[in-house]
């Protein structure tokens, strides 16, 4: 009835695990308790859970994130504090507990930090940056984001019910094999990874789809805002990248589940596939997480610069080659794998070619900065944090790019420092300057800016502290994932190691500091017309919070920097002649009903109760069925309630709140006319 | 113009242009399943010869029976053509017969995929024997499932037209169904063509 699911799969066999089941299961329960105080589960269940409202998906996913973040930094902390003491000796986590550990951090923050933040970021602002109402598919929207969640739900139970794998984020045969790993914990690591997976590539579609057909007026490919252009090629990376994963993954649970041999060590199995089919699309996925905050720092740089960004049109096409790029080096992530020398040499030089355009990009923000007026913002602080410690990490990545080098650090702590260094600044340090940035158009006030300075501080010399050393210990030799060890030399790196993650917790306090206080103070901080930063695009033309329509008239659009050129003009924040009537779309239950039965599925096929995982599966058909009878999907929004709306946001704004764009007029013989103030 | 009938027309505008981005869409989600395809096959390719100690592709492959389920399926294309083509004209009846039709056809390509299926793993020759079953099974076993939510499409449809007529939701579902189908019938081309063909040569 049950399949393999006993009372032993409860965690009494150790201290630790159950420290952390009962951090997991409390933490819910103090979230269950808070809802049903405040009242609050209507309000959640008819305004966010069930909204296809791309704003709120945006924002539910970023909430994902950062818990999920909180979850995946424990387990950092945690190994940081076990090498810090484990020489010639056991430490305090017995192997199979640390291995569960580093499995589950990567495989956290990857999946379920990453991925949502900056799914939810382009949520939030990818259609007012195209002038769009909403996303082309708001309902698969909400599917996405609840197959999301029911991934990350299934890694979170994982430490209540049963183990999380022990065989490493990336999971290689033969050792997540059944015969090495016969337990449920690299089935929770599949399955999480196929429902998640599939919500991404879903999410993939949508956003290619959105991009290509919701721009407004007025909007050319060249004239897209740089993250819009950063989205749309990261979506075009999902799409092709993710059935890869949900590929690699499903051949594993067959083998694992039904005795299938695909990589079994016998049997005509080849291990060696997984590896080459894992990176096929873990290579990209690299770029789906980094390309996007490229396109943040963009935004950031230019608008706080007050510049225009540098060299527009080549970012555009240096983003466009990376893309294309990351489809062909997926061989160095396994250069001792024992391919010949050749093909070794192909994929290094292909390796060391990525880092041209992103070069490019490093060259185009200086510029951008060069003789602005720069304003130390933190989305600007993190920004500048990101390229001086992501050269260095580009730097490591061309070294580690040489097979031969290769063969010395590979699975070295040298290679943790590497990609650590390309990840934090690269992906997480875009993604903070992004919610630092867009949070006022999110939430409709400004987040603290000295407790976003600090966190910044924190991480940064957090980041230096925890992984210099780490880079040190790959040449003393250190391997990765080293659960004890009896060199002395390697212990005081260790311990420098372990004080940065100190310090990066620091880091995290201060975001959720800042977080309190600004939500507490956010009477003093509203964002009144829409546009804190006297930004340049489009998606400052709106309200904040933006209106469920966004845009009352679509904007039409004449320049790469539309908003900002609109406000030069003084035509925007003008009452048009008459507004009318919008469709909007229709909330819907299905999408949380969904995730709950991917949810109900990924368990049950963990734990063998076939009859469950055949209901879910039936379940969720008839779903998509009801779906599909369904054509009065959208509602009109009648244009008195839209002039309404509009009004009371325009009465708000007196001139005073205006951003004074004289300074931005053209001047000297490029101007033309004689500017008023200056004549 | 009354206000309703304006707001039913902004209705339909959107939804039209709705359809459209579905289209487009649905060309996209198509391109994922080619990857997972194309992977499969790849997949197959390099596991083909290692049948260990199992049977060979030579052993179980019976090109006649492959031959019977690709008539069955290339025919249920072109009937599926046939429904596309009555909807062009808004013949609703004839559109019904013809998926009736398909999906019967789809059926019984199924039949006859399971029929081989059972077939071999009673003869020994199951997904857990060998990689190169184990390829085989999970490609060949995945167009199936394909076929499979295929034939369930049409039976939706079924039900779908006689209920709603031939509204534009149900066009679009329809085009966008038999692009399915015919994506199918490609997706089986390849199959017949790499695994069969050589596996019995």
């Amino acid at each position: 009835m049950l399949g393999r699911l006993t009372v032993d799969a409860l965690p009494f066999y150790s201290w630790v695990a159950m420290g952390g089941a009962a951090v997991t299961v409390g933490g819910g329960v103090a979230v269950f308790l808070l809802i049903t105080y405040l009242r609050a589960w209507k309000v959640l269940w008819t305004d966010w859970l069930t909204s296809v409202d791309h704003k709120k998906i945006g924002i539910m996913y970023v909430v994902l994130s950062l818990v999920m973040l909180v979850r995946g930094f424990v387990d950092a902390l945690m190994m940081r504090a076990q090498q810090a003491v484990s020489l010639n000796s056991e430490g305090y986590l017995p192997p199979e507990h640390f291995e569960q550990i580093f499995s589950s951090h990567g495989t956290i923050m990857i999946f379920f930090v990453a991925m949502p933040f900056l799914t939810g970021l382009i949520n939030i602002v990818v259609p007012q940056q195209i002038g769009a109402r909403d996303v082309a598919f708001p309902f698969l929207n909400s599917v996405s984001l609840w197959l999301t969640a029911s991934g990350a739900g299934l890694v979170l139970i994982s430490l209540v019910v049963g183990k999380f794998s022990q065989a490493g984020w990336t999971g290689y045969p033969p050792y997540s094999g059944i015969e090495y790993s016969p337990g449920v914990g690299v089935d929770y690591w599949l399955w999480a990874l196929i429902t998640s997976g599939v919500g991404s590539t879903l999410a993939g579609i949508n956003f290619i789809v959105t991009i290509f057909k919701n721009r407004c007026p007025g909007m050319t490919f060249m004239r897209m805002p740089m993250f819009t252009w950063t989205a749309l090629c990261a979506s075009i990376l999902i799409a092709f990248a993710f059935p890869g994963l949900t590929v690699v993954a499903g051949q594993l649970a067959l083998d694992r589940t039904l005795g299938f041999h695909f990589f079994t060590n016998g049997d005509g199995g080849n291990m060696m596939m997984f590896a080459n089919l894992l990176w096929i699309w873990g290579h990209p996925e690299v770029y789906i997480l980094i390309l996007p905050a490229f396109g943040i720092f963009s935004e950031v740089v230019a608008t706080f610069s007050r510049k225009r960004l540098f060299g527009y049109t080549s970012l555009v096409y240096a983003t466009a080659c990376i893309a294309l790029l990351s489809f062909t080096v997926w061989l160095h992530h396994f250069f001792t794998m024992g391919s010949s020398s050749n093909v070794n040499a192909v994929f290094g030089i292909a390796t060391m070619i990525i880092a041209v355009p992103t070069g490019v990009k490093i060259f185009d923000w200086l510029f951008t900065m060069y003789r602005g007026r720069i304003e130390f913002h933190p989305a600007m602080v993190f920004t500048i944090g990101f390229m001086v410690t992501f050269v260095i990490g580009g730097v490591t990545g061309v070294l580690l790019a040489l097979p031969p080098a290769d063969y010395l650090m590979h699975n070295s702590t040298f290679l943790v420092a590497h990609f650590h260094n390309m990840l934090i600044p690269g992906a997480l340090f875009g993604y903070f300057a992004g919610m630092n940035y867009w949070f006022p158009k999110a939430f409709g006030f400004k987040l603290d800016v000295k407790w976003g300075i600090r966190s910044f501080w924190f991480w940064f010399i957090g980041f230096y502290l925890a992984f210099m050393p780490l880079y040190v210990l790959g040449f003393l030799g250190m391997s990765r994932r080293m659960e004890h060890y009896a060199d002395p030399t390697w212990q005081p790196y260790l311990v420098v190691a372990a004080l940065g993650a100190l310090c990066v917790l620091c880091g995290i306090a201060c975001i959720a500091i800042q977080l309190y206080v600004s939500a507490k103070n956010w009477g003093s901080a509203r964002d009144i017309t829409g546009d804190p930063w006297n930004g340049r695009t489009l998606e400052w033309a709106t309200s904040s919070p933006p209106a469920p329509y966004n845009f009352a008239v679509l904007p039409q659009v004449g320049d790469i920097d539309a908003f900002h050129e609109m406000k030069i003009r003084g035509t925007a924040y003008q009452v048009p002649e008459r507004y009318e009537d919008i469709v909007m779309p229709k909330n819907s239950a299905l999408g949380p009903v969904l995730g709950v039965l991917a949810f109900v599925l990924g368990f049950a096929m963990i734990w063998y109760i076939w009859w469950l995982a055949a209901l879910c599966l039936v379940l969720s058909l008839v779903c998509v069925g009801i779906r599909s009878f369904d054509d009065e999907t959208d509602v009109i929004l009648p244009a008195a309630e839209v002039a309404r709306t509009e009004k009371a946001r325009l009465a708000q704004i007196t001139p005073d709140d205006l951003h004074d764009m004289r300074d931005f007029l053209p001047v000297g013989p490029a101007s033309g006319e004689i500017l008023p103030g200056r004549a | 113009m009354t206000e309703t009938a304006m707001a039913t027309d902004l209705l339909e505008e959107e939804e039209q242009k709705s359809l459209q981005s579905r289209e487009f869409g649905f060309w996209v989600y198509l391109m994922t399943d080619a990857i997972i395809f194309a992977l499969l096959f790849a997949t197959y390719v390099v596991l083909s010869k290692n049948s260990a100690a199992g049977p060979t592709s030579k052993d179980v492959f019976d090109l006649r029976h492959t031959a019977g389920e690709t008539a069955l399926l290339l025919i249920s294309s072109l009937t599926f053509g046939m429904a596309t083509i009555a909807m062009a004209r808004g013949l609703s009846g004839r559109v019904l017969m013809w998926l009736v039709v398909t999906a019967l056809l789809g059926f019984a390509f199924l039949a006859m995929e399971l029929a081989e299926f059972q077939g071999m793993i009673a003869k020994g020759a199951g997904p857990d024997v060998s990689g190169f079953l184990t390829a085989f099974f999970t490609l060949v076993g995945t167009h199936g499932l394909h076929v499979s939510f295929g034939t369930l499409g049409i039976l939706v449809m079924i039900v779908q037209i006689p209920l709603k007529g031939l509204t534009p939701p149900v066009r679009s579902r329809l085009l966008r169904l038999g692009l399915f189908w015919h994506f199918l019938d490609i997706v089986w081309i390849g199959i017949f063509s790499v695994v069969y063909l050589p596996g019995v040569m």
